[in-house]
């Protein structure tokens, strides 16, 4: 069956199952890698992608529901790497193995879209689905916070 | 206090090296690159310098988020003396290092080991490299080499008749290559560092922000095929028949591949006995794996639970073990330092002072790296080439070799990023699985194991047991201390480090140890002993404490006497934390110091109990004494680090095995900690004996951080809990 996706403003066309998840049509069919597999089941966020301005796990989302929406990766986030919220990512050093972080770039990017200036409890529970074994959510919630400093300058 | 990391025998290398002998990869015939106008040259196997100044220095090491990829060119870019921004890091060819004697001498990642055992081969490629460059100018210039200075990628003579002549290190590297030195220099020590010690960004990051790090999961070969494989959900236990043509028609679906186990009981790196499923998408495969009929035998695991593992180690506990000493392997080195092993039952009974400990228990932790274990094999008749999860790409390219019965000449093991690592990287069989797929299939193959195959099958860090007792004199300290932890039978001394040499000095002391059936695989896991035994010693200590009448702080300081290390620990501890164990109800301070890979860690955590028992810390605060530390900020980087790692099993992990499988094999019953969970205030205090000694950072803050929140959890409540995960506990 023929869908579309629109990822990153672009249409891409693919003939899949309609119920194959959205994340193996990213990574697989397009060919967009950024985004990434942790568990399958939605419980570790390392897919997360950005539908129509919201985070979700593309891990169990099935392909057809994502058609004609916006989707968003980590590809789209910026073309120079240069997001506030990658650019806090660097300055306070957040990734270490760095496998989880293009979900939780997502994460972050779409909590400050909707809330600019999160406190503590907000990133808690808006990050709170996204794993990081390497433990690197200190450095995380305070390069959100300082995200939100860079989005305001 | 000796704190030399080289082994005697390594040193003795090293030092003899020197006089002109081969230096790892020193001296070793340059690639042919040297040659030629703005080629860039390989000055030795460390590094290549191109015409611009540019630097490519290789890291034989994986990155996985440990920071080697940075700590790696920072080691030789000191010695080099280039400016950082002219560094580049780029990876180690496994194959010319297999094939070429070990080139780097290992490219294992490990152990906490990258800068503190390795830094003198790295160290030494720089060195060896400015004073070839030295050499090369001076024989341009026609004057002498100690009239040519090398600095910040510059070299630099004062002519008699030209005046000050320059040169960049590229316009000399060509000429450096083919300069052989008659003496090697010697390394720089600390104090003469330009570069190291100071906090350098990790030259990986920017990759990991925009998703451009490649890890193999990620990796795409033209015409590559996708696969889903399952071993015996029992360990040890074997293929019997599948129905491959219940599934033969479901989308996508190419072929069933066997896969054959060699040995009766495979070692952890052996490919184990399964089958897996191609298909043109792993989606495909997977679904089709799911529901394709699969009968196995199970084997003796099938009859061992977490219920008769606990049986079978209370049973053992109640009895003496087998003796531990110091020549008994990785453990003890203080054992033996005129301690009496033979008197301290009998101290014990005769004593009108026992303390007798109850029983401590830390179960099965697994690793869950974020990226599932994942390899992608190309195996052709000339040549294979393998990206896979693995900490040594080395041992991984041997092991795809014997796969496949191929000379490594043919075999190149090529290195992307590790989405973590944490030991997981090291008992791991999925680069045999996909060389053995793509073999059988004649086609590049990925093989992504799911969550659940990746829990079901790894080499899991095994339950440890222990418990205690003692005598304790007249000043309240022990006299006689006789330990007895049970393990597990594939990997003893995961029960034994960190408390058969524990530092706390008793005159009588004893260590015991039994161990229980395991048919599950073990592996290393980011401090695996030190963590369970640290645990239990670090309680144990409190409770012997408090029986005697002491202060637990004050304790430790008295039964270190004479330790530089702990005592600098110890009293930083004293003097900087607000150090008290009567916070008033609900609040409480526990401390926990463990040394492990050359550094002692102490930590200090302040917890706050909840009215219905649910438990916060508050603050985690770490005192660091790793010897030197090369990148502070790297350092800190990794306490946050591994403190969190073990606090996550500490707080919420815990294997459980039924009928001989694992039952939570996922992260919806695993558990594992999270933003809401981690401690809002982490401090890092590096309390560093200079000009000492070499520790590793990589883990040695995750043994003291759950003694130190079980004993804070103590104090607030009156409450000791003696097993993980804590937030079980009730409160």
């Amino acid at each position: 069956m023929s869908i579309t996706l629109n990822i990153n403003g672009q249409d891409h066309s693919i003939d899949v199952d309609p119920q194959m998840p959205l994340l193996w049509a990213i990574r697989e069919t397009v060919g967009l890698t950024g985004t990434k597999f942790g568990c399958g089941i939605a419980q570790c966020g390392n897919c997360t992608v950005i539908v129509d301005g919201n985070a979700v796990r593309s891990c169990n989302t099935p392909v057809a529901a994502a058609a004609g929406k916006t989707i968003r990766t980590i590809e789209g986030v910026s073309e120079n790497n240069d997001h506030p919220v990658q650019q806090a990512w660097q300055e306070l050093s957040a990734p270490q193995c760095g496998y989880c972080q293009s979900g939780q770039i997502m994460s972050a990017v779409a909590l400050l879209e909707k809330s600019p200036d999160p406190t503590d409890n907000e990133i808690d529970k808006a990050m709170a689905g996204n794993i990081c074994r390497c433990g690197t959510y200190p450095r995380i919630r305070a390069a959100i916070h300082r995200a939100a400093e860079l989005s305001k300058t | 206090m000796k704190h030399m990391n080289l082994t005697r025998r390594r040193f003795m290398k090293i030092t003899t090296s020197a006089a002109g002998g081969l230096m790892v990869g020193i001296h070793f015939p340059s690639i042919a690159r040297a040659s030629g106008e703005g080629a860039a040259a390989e000055i030795n196997a460390w590094l290549t310098i191109d015409p611009d100044n540019i630097v490519s220095i290789v890291t034989p090491q994986t990155e996985m988020g440990q920071g080697a990829f940075t700590a790696v060119p920072m080691m030789v870019a000191e010695e080099l003396d280039i400016p950082w921004e002219n560094v580049r890091h780029v990876y180690a060819s496994a194959n010319r290092h297999v094939n070429n004697d070990n080139l780097y001498t290992t490219t294992s990642t490990g152990g906490s080991t990258t800068v503190s055992r390795r830094h003198p081969y790295m160290m030494q490629a720089g060195a060896s490299a400015r004073e070839r460059l030295r050499v090369a100018a001076a024989n341009r210039w026609q004057v002498p080499v100690d009239k040519v200075t090398a600095k910040q990628g510059w070299l630099t003579t004062e002519h008699a008749e030209q005046g000050t002549i320059q040169g960049t290190y590229g316009e000399f590297a060509a000429e450096a290559a083919a300069v052989t030195l008659d003496e090697e220099p010697t390394i720089k020590a600390y104090g003469d560092w330009w570069l190291l010690g100071r906090d350098i960004p990790r030259l990986d990051v920017p990759l990991k922000t925009n998703g451009t790090a490649t890890y193999p999961i990620d990796v795409v070969v033209p015409g590559m095929v996708h696969a889903a494989a399952m071993a015996c959900p029992v360990p040890e236990g074997r293929l019997v028949s599948y129905d491959f043509d219940a599934v033969k028609d479901m989308p996508g679906v190419i072929a069933a591949v066997e896969l054959e186990q060699v040995k009766e009981v495979p070692a952890f790196t052996d490919l184990r006995s399964g089958v897996a499923i191609v298909a043109d998408s792993w989606y495909q495969a997977q679904n089709a794996l799911a529901v394709m009929p699969i009968v196995w035998d199970y084997g003796r695991g099938a009859s061992i639970s977490t219920e008769s593992q606990m049986a079978e180690a209370m049973q053992l506990i109640s009895q003496p073990g087998a003796l531990v000493l110091n020549e008994d392997g990785n453990v003890g080195r203080r054992l033996d330092r005129g301690v009496n092993h033979d008197a301290a039952h009998g101290i014990i009974e005769a004593s009108a002072n026992q303390v007798i400990g109850e029983v401590y228990y830390r179960p099965f932790e697994t690793h869950a790296t974020m990226m599932p274990p994942c390899a992608v094999a190309d195996v052709k008749d000339d040549r294979v080439d393998v990206w896979t999860f693995t900490q040594d790409i080395a041992r991984s390219l041997n092991e795809v070799a014997d796969q496949l019965g191929r000379d490594t000449e043919n075999v190149f093991l090529n290195q992307t990023y590790l989405g973590g690592g944490f030991g997981g990287g090291y008992n791991m069989d999925v680069h045999r699985q996909a060389a053995a797929i793509s073999a059988a299939v004649g086609l590049p193959v990925k093989v992504i194991r799911s969550r659940e195959e990746d829990v079901a099958q790894d080499s899991q860090r095994p339950p440890v047991w222990g418990t205690y007792k003692a005598a304790l004199g007249e000043d309240g300290l022990p006299e006689a201390l006789v330990t007895h932890f049970v393990g597990d039978e594939k990997f003893p001394a995961f029960s034994q480090r960190g408390v058969a040499n524990m530092p706390y000095l008793v005159p009588s002391r004893r260590h015991e140890y039994s161990a229980v059936q395991n048919h599950i695989p073990i592996g290393y896991h980011r401090a695996p002993g030190a963590n369970s035994t640290g645990f239990i010693v670090e309680q144990m200590v409190d409770e012997l404490a408090q029986a005697g009448g002491w202060d637990p702080l004050d304790w430790r300081i008295k039964m270190t006497e004479g330790n530089e290390p702990w005592q600098r620990v110890l009293l930083a501890m004293k003097e900087k934390s607000g150090w008290t164990t009567d916070l008033g109800r609900g609040e409480g301070m526990g401390i926990g110091v463990v040394e492990s890979h050359g550094t002692v860690a102490g930590c200090v955590a302040t917890v706050a109990i909840s009215r219905r028992g649910q438990i916060f810390i508050d603050k985690l605060d770490f005192y660091l004494n790793s010897g030197y530390v090369i990148n502070p900020l790297g350092a800190r980087e990794q306490a946050e680090s591994s403190a969190i790692w073990e606090l996550s099993h500490a707080m919420f992990g815990g294997l459980v095995i039924r009928d001989g499988r694992i039952v939570n094999t996922n992260f919806d019953s695993y558990q594992v900690m999270k933003m809401p969970d981690t401690p809002p205030e982490i401090e890092v205090h590096m309390e560093m004996s200079e000009d000492q000694w070499w520790g590793g950072l990589g883990e040695p803050t995750g043994p003291p951080t759950p003694p130190a929140v079980a004993n804070a959890i103590y104090y607030a409540t009156g409450k000791r809990i003696r097993s993980t995960p804590l937030a079980k506990a009730e409160l």
